[in-house]
């Protein structure tokens, strides 16, 4: 038969019945229904390209709409990072555009701070009272008293206006509250930050370790198809994690880690591998130097020595040693993404650094390779910014945190408690970032707030920092507003456009809008010489020579795959002024600092207590998804994991826990959470217990999120500074169960 | 030759991250509250000896469907390449085919007939992939036609280990497990 199958449907029922039968069916209705299979319509009469805003991934999007409205969100088949597959978060962006929650028009508080009392005002108040608040600040403090915190790709136009403002206090918690330690162990290890999306080849890595990262649930899409992919070719994976994440259970070595001694783990295995020959002795004659005194000092750090440390038998240690040097060079140790836990996360960095080098996996295929980035000139802006001012405030007046490349946001939040920093910041803009959560120890955030002479909230949802604003400016989300040019660093170099797919809903408005309207209110008008996104990104795209009615069209210009490692054709460069990998860190012992990482035992937990550890689910991205309705519904609120066995006979319980049963979390200080739902499970170790973060939202107007679970920030009352780069190390509290009421 | 409508779900890749869960919903237009895909997780042992299956489940497509044969108005049938379906205007929602289904595969939409999978025949008979399939960042969901040898589905039960969810069941599902 020559009709296609659609041909042949469309001839009827009775025909196809026919044919059905014919074929020797003996259910009742075979075919006779065959075109009643409803069609949803949910396909577009409109497809729009851009990128996503659900994380900070930047996926290629396809947004189909109908009769005006976003019915589905789904992956850019041409965008290198999604390669035509979302994660839910992605698939689940119409939540956020729908949310019946967001804020609608401009606020502005008529209580106390804190209190998340406002009134709707124009854009017009709105802007002005923000200007004129500004304007005074400068007036009085100068413009460096004014800090930014930022996270996400609509920040780029405050922190241009920041720039043209003239201060340099610009800081986002993903550094000094995430991805910071890992930055700075790589820098003093290879000379170079790693930055996002990092540079690793999970897809071609043999044996991939994971050091407490949890992929999968951690849910970067690329990442993960990646990590997938390898799994689909053989790939052995090793996890070490006190818990038994969906990696662990994927692994051929899980090593439920006591928390807190992972740099012992680390010194075993680099012990191990020293021992039995098993590193890459030609690669480190070439690209490295220490190598002498990193075999003497992991020369008693055996798995004998580490056992008692990290709960893990020496066999394991051993057995799991000789597996990722088996694969060497392709064989990864990912690096980690959130890695602020106890203090002295650069030095494990640095460790894992240090480890990756003994594999001479930099450089190689498996391994850390190298990307690249397409030309994108700026948009020619005129107007000068103001030169000289003074250094960020986001170090202690004593000086501190040597190695940090990038603005301490908790820096930033102490320097506004007067007289804790070089200078005291008087004015906060918050451009979507829910501090309250990103930050530890809340009350520090909360007494900060308190002295402040103006705080500006820039978000889609009413989240708790809008609640300690002065004045909160409704933003549209990413499905309603152009923003600037996605142009990361990767093995295929490609830009990518975010373009307004239907018009804000609401009166909320774009971040680049806003930004220009308040540069204009305070006399920096010609810093913003465009007339929209729209036509800065066109400029930015023309001037680097790439077709602008392509990339509109497509949503991404893609440049040409490079060579990313010595199997390619691109030779082993280690960006180390020195040109060679510092196994032993010349640059930290002139600092003071332990040139090669060292193991220090963190405090413990008393007896009925528990190390309370965070993570992230798939489906939601910290807090800022916890309110999206479709989101919820796989995933309706966090739980709290505890040991089984635990469980059974918990201080103060007079029956064993159950599995759903809820509980309060309360901490060392006495800080408390709302009534959270336990998970009692055996996947997790008896000494500690896990929440996903962004949970427990205190803002009353999240008319879902608000009150469900619990809230691991709330409980991070403690956190230990780590003294190289400032980052705040938030796994150190302890926390204790108390049942909660049965709900009548 | 008559198609086989299957899938081939590769445990070994699924991270259970839903995406193929939120895809459906907005594909689909399913009502809140209202799943034709889910994620199963399946622990065994004690810490720390502990093995985990993460499945990503729907509709099993079964051959010899029970809903079909429980259905009292003839609105649940079999559609297109063996695809179990829902007449919408047939149904009643007497819910005898949820009770029939082994699979929990089955819900009562708000708007009072029962929803269930289609592996998106809509979008199938336009040469797509079912939208679960083309999102799954993993790649861990395979569609095609099992009664063509040369397709991936076809080829993947042949040369992985293969499970089926209760195949006691005497439906003979047509959603593979490999593991």
């Amino acid at each position: 038969m020559t009709l296609t199958r659609r041909k042949f449907i469309q001839i009827g029922g009775a025909a196809a019945g026919g044919a059905a039968l014919a074929s020797g069916l003996t259910t009742r209705w075979w075919g006779l229904d065959a075109d009643r299979v409803e069609d949803p319509a949910t396909d577009g009469d409109r497809v729009v390209a851009s990128y996503c805003e659900l994380c900070f991934w930047g996926c290629g999007v396809r947004a189909h709409v109908k009769d005006g409205r976003v019915t589905k969100v789904v992956g850019n088949p041409d965008h290198p990072l999604s390669r035509g597959m979302l994660c839910p978060r992605g698939a689940g962006a119409t939540g956020l555009l729908y949310d019946p929650d967001r804020l609608r028009r401009p606020l502005v508080r008529t209580q106390k701070r804190g209190e998340d009392v406002f009134e709707e005002v124009s854009w017009d108040a709105a802007l002005n009272r923000v200007g004129e608040g500004l304007l005074e600040v400068k007036r009085r403090h100068g413009p460096e008293a004014v800090a930014l915190f930022t996270h996400g790709s609509g920040g780029t136009w405050f922190k241009h206006f920041m720039k043209a403002w003239g201060s340099p206090n610009v800081g986002a918690p993903s550094y000094a509250q995430c991805r910071g330690p890992r930055e700075a162990g790589y820098l003093l290890t290879f000379g170079t930050p790693l930055g996002s999306p990092e540079p690793i080849d999970l897809a071609n890595a043999r044996v991939i370790t994971l050091i407490g990262s949890h992929l999968g649930e951690n849910m970067h899409n690329t990442q993960v198809q990646d990590l997938a992919e390898a799994v689909g070719r053989g790939a052995e994976l090793v996890v070490v994690d006190p818990r038994f994440s969906v990696a662990a259970s994927k692994a051929r070595y899980w090593l439920p880690i006591k928390p807190g001694t992972d740099i012992a783990l680390l010194l075993a295995w680099m012990n191990v591998m020293l021992a039995e020959n098993a590193y890459d002795a030609e690669y480190l004659a070439k690209h490295a130097v220490g190598l002498e005194e990193l075999r003497a000092h992991v020369a008693d750090k055996t798995p004998e020595w580490a056992y008692p440390i990290t709960g893990l038998r020496p066999e394991l240690i051993r057995d799991s040693a000789r597996l990722i040097a088996s694969a060497r060079p392709a064989s990864l140790v990912h690096p980690g993404r959130h890695t602020t836990w106890y203090g002295d996360d650069t030095q494990r960095a640095r460790a894992m650094a240090i480890l990756s080098a003994l594999l001479g996996s930099w450089g190689r295929r498996g391994g850390y390779v190298s990307h690249a980035k397409l030309s994108l000139p700026p948009y020619p802006v005129t107007a000068e910014p103001p030169h000289g001012g003074k250094g960020a405030a986001d170090r202690p007046k004593k000086g501190g945190f040597p190695v940090a490349t990038e603005v301490i946001a908790s820096g930033l939040c102490d320097a506004s408690v007067s007289g804790q920093a070089l200078y005291d910041l008087k004015a906060w803009l918050i451009y979507g970032c829910n501090l309250m959560q990103a930050l530890p120890d809340r009350r520090q955030t909360v007494k900060a707030l308190e002295g402040l002479d103006l705080v500006v909230s820039i978000d889609v949802l009413p989240a708790e920092i809008c609640g300690w604003s002065d004045v909160v400016l409704p933003e549209a989300t990413y499905l309603e507003r152009d923003d600037d040019i996605a142009a990361p660093a990767y093995k295929r170099p490609f830009l990518a456009v975010r373009q307004e797919v239907v018009p804000p809903l609401h009166d909320s408005k774009p971040g680049w809008w806003i930004a220009k309207e308040l540069a204009g209110r305070v006399g920096l008008a010609e810093h913003f010489p465009w007339k929209d996104a729209r036509e800065y990104v066109d400029a930015r795209l023309r001037a680097g020579g790439h077709d602008v009615a392509r990339a509109r069209e497509t949503g991404v210009v893609l440049g040409r795959e490079v060579a990313t490692c010595e199997e390619e054709g691109l030779a082993v460069e280690v960006p180390h002024e020195s040109g060679k990998i510092q196994l032993r860190s010349e640059e930290l012992a002139k600092l003071g600092f332990d040139p090669l990482p060292q193991y220090y035992p963190h405090e413990e937990p008393p007896p009925g207590q528990f190390r309370l550890l965070m993570g992230r689910a798939p489906t939601h991205t910290f807090g800022r998804t916890v309110n999206n309705r479709l989101l919820a519904e796989p995933y309706p609120e966090n739980e709290v994991w505890v040991n089984a066995d635990v469980a059974r006979a918990l201080p103060g319980f007079a029956q064993p826990l159950e599995d759903g049963e809820r509980v309060f979390l309360v901490n060392q200080d006495g800080a408390r959470s709302g009534p959270v739902r336990a998970k009692v499970t055996q996947r997790i170790r008896g000494d500690c217990v896990y929440l996903v973060h962004g949970w427990g939202q205190t803002a009353k107007r999240l008319g879902y999120a608000y009150g469900r679970g619990a809230s691991d920030s709330a409980l991070v009352t403690r956190y230990a500074v780590d003294p190289i780069m400032g980052g705040t190390g938030m796994s150190v509290n302890f926390v204790r169960l108390e049942r909660a009421e049965r709900s009548a | 030759m008559r198609k086989r409508y299957a899938m081939a779900v590769d445990t070994a890749r699924c991270v259970g991250c839903n995406a193929c869960v939120i895809a459906c919903k907005t594909e689909n237009a399913l009502p809140s509250g209202g799943f034709r895909g889910w994620i199963a997780e399946e622990t065994h042992g004690a810490f720390p000896g502990l093995s985990m299956e993460i499945r990503s489940e729907r509709c099993n497509q079964c051959s010899r469907p029970s809903c079909v044969s429980a259905c009292p108005t003839g609105a649940s049938h079999v559609a297109d390449g063996g695809v179990v379906a829902v007449t919408r205007s047939k149904c009643t929602g007497c819910k005898a085919c949820v009770a029939s289904c082994p699979y929990g595969a089955r819900y009562v939409h708000p708007e009072g007939f029962v929803d269930k999978c289609t592996f998106c025949l809509h979008r199938v008979r336009e040469g797509n992939l079912p939208a679960c399939v083309e999102t799954c960042p993993t790649r861990a969901l395979t569609f095609g036609d099992l009664a063509d040898p040369a397709s991936r589905v076809a080829e993947l039960t042949r040369s992985r280990r293969v499970k089926v969810l209760q195949p006691g069941s005497g439906n003979e599902p047509n959603v593979f497990f490999l593991t």
